[in-house]
């Protein structure tokens, strides 16, 4: 079976068609761009019927030689939580596409050159959840860079070159940190057995808890800018109001799950003792984001630095929930990621709308939308609503989930986080009330609703985020079994549920 | 007293005396063959002496011989990966070369003078850049091959000859490139002396000038201890130089401004590559057993090297210099193979070097595209929006500046991997962390420039693109190619390495 490397190449083969297609005829281009990320989609989705839940091992798992001289292969593989991010971001791939139909117009570049590193960079995500081999990981991880620096610093609008080496710097600097720390891991592989990466192979290693603790940092220091973690987020903000809506989404909604995803899969696997070791300063760290994106956010005047600060609490619950160390908080962490890129999608692709439509990005520009374009608001408040966790809507169960992980054995880091959905309610209220409700605007009166495209492109992510507000069990059954993996791999067990009764 | 008649292993030397021959008859060339025909002529008997020279190497890969020429050279896998390696950078430079736009029409005439600018109007362009090309290259094969400090000696003195006068041959900018082969040749001649009075004390510790005695009397430790410590110290001196690290480095930027860019391309990849070749030899064989005499002191050199290579590379205005100072950078990541003092940093060192010397060439041939009526444009100001002019020519440079900074998918990356990797297997950790740290500095100038290409819009100032030449195309294509072939499928490069990849002594 070679399934992810089939599903790896069809985005690189849609690129080269899209490279193919004539210069002149851009709506053939997207047409191409958004039928290869369809396919993938469906190839996705084909794949993740296919999965067996309750197998807790690997799946899919193919391995081919690719540098045997430092012990390093092309190998991939998922469990339940790696194929739940692949589904999330093969899902909003062509969504963004027809989100984004004319995104690329304001580029420095072609619209071509926009779609082949859309696809490019799709591929990577792919790849970066599937890698079972920690130097294809850090190979496509560090890769992944390379596209979304051009997509931010071609595509985006403002002081867009700025935010993009912003992004780029902090992202390599975490980048060589890693490095260092996977230098370190391929000698002492060496040292015990053989050179190897085999993510499996190198959880056994022993090692002094000193070489442990640094190597660990060497990782979660990378993890946390790509996630990000206060205090290291302050490139996000930038990148996010630089950016296309579209890229947005694919940098806050796939790429910085990376950053969360490596902290299970390689920060808690390859150093399960200096993870436990760091886990009180990182939940304060988490706690800390959870409060400061929600205070910044509502302080915020422009649309898009709003929605980066509120991501940058969700993140923050996100994290919590991982170093909680219980199942319930791991399951509601790997849920989180799921249902906040469909929530943050929602939040800048209608965000996006407004902004193009208005021309300004600033929340006070808008106001009275409601009644001008009814659809639009609608969605915007349904966006809006999911990211502050309303009940019904999908984010509400992950963050119920986290907070009562978190609650079972750190109470009073649940408790402050807690704050972290009344400030939610607040940011999120207040532009609703600004820019949806109230007497319309000056200027805002002959905007237009949303069209057919547009609607197709936002329907099936509202959808989503309300189906499984309701009913998340066919994901939690995926990613239980794996959550409760690694919770048992680390030596953790659930502490019992205490009640007030006792 | 006997006269023994010497005997070489003329197969083994081959490559050489094939470059040696092909210089010769270049001389004859620029001498007899009329002016229309020199050009040509010099060019097909430079690659053809290059590319069988190549093919020498290639049929003597596995061969191992302590004799060939009396005990002067050694012949081993090593020396051939070296001496492959100096040929292939070695053809893609002289691709550039070729490009006579870059030379003085008359070296010999004084800057400006009225007989410059005869031979210029009448197209009497000399054309002796190519067999001095040859001479130095000759020289560069016989430098990583040296089994003895005077042969080590004249092959530094051949190469750099030779390279001191191509220094100065640029036709642009006269004064400067003059200034810039003085520099090269006083500093060099400097640096030479040292080299001398480190041989002289190691002789004294050792009574041998062969490695293989040197190291016994190493092993042996009977010696004058102090006699060994500054013997390896000037000697270090002249070998530091040569790969221009910290705190003798000073020549670099101002001689990679000043010289005609394809030399510049030619003088910082292949002596690179040579230089180290040098040095890896003998202190692998020669020095090993001092490990703790000189490890300490090169482990300084190497981070202050990358450290102040890297910082001092931001504050660059002119792509050149940001070269020569990235260049410097480099000498201290390579310092660490040294450092490694094992098969792994060896083969990390042999691959470094080749990635790199490729990844350089192919870096200043974009260099010398880029000009305005007044020849090269080399001020960064001036490369803005090159993106938007000449998409492919900025996207070939940005590959290369990636690979200098060492990002996945291209050689820069497994080189940086596999030479830290082999530091940090014998312990040392400061240069692995201080080179971590310094490629995060380094990459922010190399971004810099990635940003001034693609993401500033153009000036109107009469910078124009070239439209590359073919012979440029091909070297930067192959440069490329390689680059990118390197990243992503190192494999049958590096087992062939870590097949050949041990000295004999």
């Amino acid at each position: 079976m070679n399934s992810l490397t089939l599903l790896m190449l069809l985005p690189i083969i849609g690129s080269i068609a899209v490279a193919a297609t004539p210069k002149a005829n851009e709506t053939l281009t997207k047409q191409v761009a958004l039928a290869t990320t369809v396919v993938v989609a469906v190839a996705t989705i084909a794949m993740a019927v296919n999965f067996e839940r309750d197998n807790v091992d690997l799946q899919f798992v193919e391995k081919y030689s690719w540098i045997p001289s430092f012990g390093i292969n092309f190998a991939l593989g998922i469990d339940g939580m790696a194929l739940v991010l692949i589904l999330m971001s093969t899902v909003l791939a062509p969504i963004v596409v027809l989100a984004g139909w004319n995104e690329a117009h304001g580029g420095r570049w072609s619209v071509k050159v926009f779609y082949v590193l859309i696809l490019v960079l799709e591929t990577m995500m792919i790849g970066v959840f599937a890698a079972t081999d920690v130097f294809l990981f850090y190979v496509i991880f560090e890769a992944m860079l390379i596209p979304v620096y051009f997509l931010i610093g071609g595509y985006g609008t403002g002081q867009r070159s700025a935010a993009a080496v912003k992004f780029l710097i902090y992202s390599l600097f975490g980048g060589l940190l890693m490095l260092a720390s996977i230098i370190a891991l391929h000698v002492m592989s060496g040292n015990q057995g053989g050179h190897t990466f085999d993510l499996a192979a190198l959880s056994q290693l022993q090692m002094s808890s000193t070489t442990q603790n640094f190597l660990f940092l060497g990782f979660f220091i990378a993890f946390a800018i790509k996630a990000p973690l206060w205090p290291l987020h302050t490139w996000l903000p930038d990148a996010a109001e630089s950016a296309t809506p579209g890229t947005s989404v694919l940098l806050l909604g796939v790429l910085d799950k990376v950053g969360t995803f490596g902290m299970i899969r390689y920060c808690l696997t390859l150093f399960p003792d200096a993870s436990k070791t760091f886990t009180p300063m990182i939940l304060v760290l988490a706690v800390i984001s959870i409060v400061y994106g929600a205070f910044l956010a509502i302080g915020q005047r422009d649309l898009k630095r709003l929605i980066a600060f509120t991501s940058i609490s969700h993140f923050g619950f996100i994290t919590m929930g991982i170093f909680a160390m219980t199942s319930q908080g791991h399951s509601g962490a790997v849920l989180y990621m799921f249902n906040h890129g469909f929530s943050t999608a929602a939040l800048f692709l209608v965000g996006g709308w407004m902004i193009s439509r208005r021309g300004s990005s600033t929340i006070a520009d808008f106001g009275g939308l409601q009644r001008v374009t009814p659809v639009m608001a609608w969605s915007f408040f349904l966006a809006g609503m999911s990211s502050l966790a309303l009940p019904g809507m999908s984010s509400f169960v992950s963050e119920f989930l986290v907070l009562v992980g978190t609650f079972t054995r750190y109470p009073v880091h649940a408790v402050i986080a807690t704050f972290g959905i009344v400030l939610a309610a607040l940011y999120i209220l207040i532009p609703v009330q600004k820019a949806l409700h109230g007497p319309t605007t000056p200027g805002n009166e002959n905007l237009s609703d949303l069209n057919l495209r547009e609607k197709i492109a936002i329907a099936p992510v509202i959808a989503i985020i309300i189906a499984l507000g309701f009913y998340p069990a066919p994901l939690l059954k995926v990613i239980n079994p794996a959550s409760a993996h690694v919770i048992a791999q680390m030596g953790f067990t659930d502490p019992a549920p205490t009640n007030g009764d006792k | 007293m006997e006269f023994v008649a010497p005997v070489l292993n003329y197969t083994l030397l081959s490559p050489m005396l094939i470059l040696l021959g092909g210089a010769l008859i270049g001389v004859l060339v620029e001498a007899f063959v009329s002016k229309a025909l020199r050009p040509i002529t010099q060019l097909s008997i430079t690659l053809g002496s290059l590319v069988l020279a190549l093919v020498q190497v290639w049929r003597i890969r596995n061969e191992q011989s302590m004799t060939a020429a009396m005990g002067s050279v050694i012949i081993d896998g090593p020396a051939v990966l070296m001496q492959a390696s100096i040929i292939i950078i070695s053809i893609i430079s002289v691709f550039l070369i070729a490009d006579t736009e870059h030379f003085t029409a008359l070296a010999a005439a004084l800057p400006g003078s009225d007989e410059e600018r005869h031979a210029l109007q009448t197209g009497n362009q000399v054309t002796e850049v190519y067999p001095l090309t040859l001479f130095a290259v000759a020289g560069m094969l016989l430098f990583p091959i040296s089994s003895d400090l005077i042969t080590l000696f004249v092959a530094l003195e051949m190469l750099s000859l030779p390279l001191y006068l191509m220094a100065g041959l640029s036709r642009r900018r006269r004064l400067a490139s003059q200034e810039a082969a003085l520099k090269y040749f006083l500093l060099g001649a400097f640096s030479s002396a040292f080299f001398l009075f480190g041989a002289a004390f190691l002789y004294g510790y050792s009574s041998s000038i062969t490695f293989a005695g040197i190291r016994n009397a190493v092993v042996g430790g009977a010696g004058n201890d102090v006699f060994l410590l500054i013997g390896i110290a000037f000697l270090s001196v002249g070998l530091l130089f040569k790969v221009g690290a910290f705190p003798f480095h000073a020549w670099s930027p101002d001689v990679y401004q000043g010289a005609p860019t394809p030399v510049t391309a030619f003088m910082a990849a292949a002596t690179k590559v040579a230089a180290f070749g040098a040095m890896l030899r003998i202190f692998y064989t020669s020095f090993a057993n001092a490990q703790w005499s000189w490890s300490p002191m090169l482990v300084v050199i190497a981070i202050v090297t990358m450290l102040f290579g890297s910082l001092v590379a931001i504050a660059q205005r002119d792509v050149k210099r940001m070269l020569a100072y990235s260049s410097i950078a480099h000498a201290g990541f390579l310092l660490s193979g040294v450092i490694a003092l094992n098969k792994a940093g060896l083969e990390a060192s042999i691959f470094y070097l080749f990635a790199y010397g490729v990844a350089t060439v192919g870096g200043f041939a974009i260099v010398t595209l880029v000009r305005d009526s007044a020849g090269e444009v080399t001020d960064l100001n001036r490369w803005k929006g090159l993106g938007k002019r000449s998409p492919w020519v900025a996207t070939a440079f940005a590959i290369f500046l990636l690979s200098f900074a060492g990002i996945p998918l291209t050689s820069g990356f497994i080189g940086k991997f596999a030479i830290f990797s082999a530091a940090y297997e014998n312990g040392a950790t400061s240069v692995v962390i201080a080179g971590v740290l310094s490629s995060a500095i380094a990459a922010f100038f190399y971004i810099r420039v990635i940003v001034l290409m693609f993401f500033t819009d153009p000036v109107e100032d009469g910078t124009s693109v070239e439209i590359p030449s073919g012979l440029t195309s091909i070297a930067v294509i192959f440069s490329l190619v390689i680059t990118i072939a390197l990243g992503v499928f190192p494999a049958p490069v590096l087992n062939f390495i870590s097949d050949l990849a041990t000295f004999i002594r």
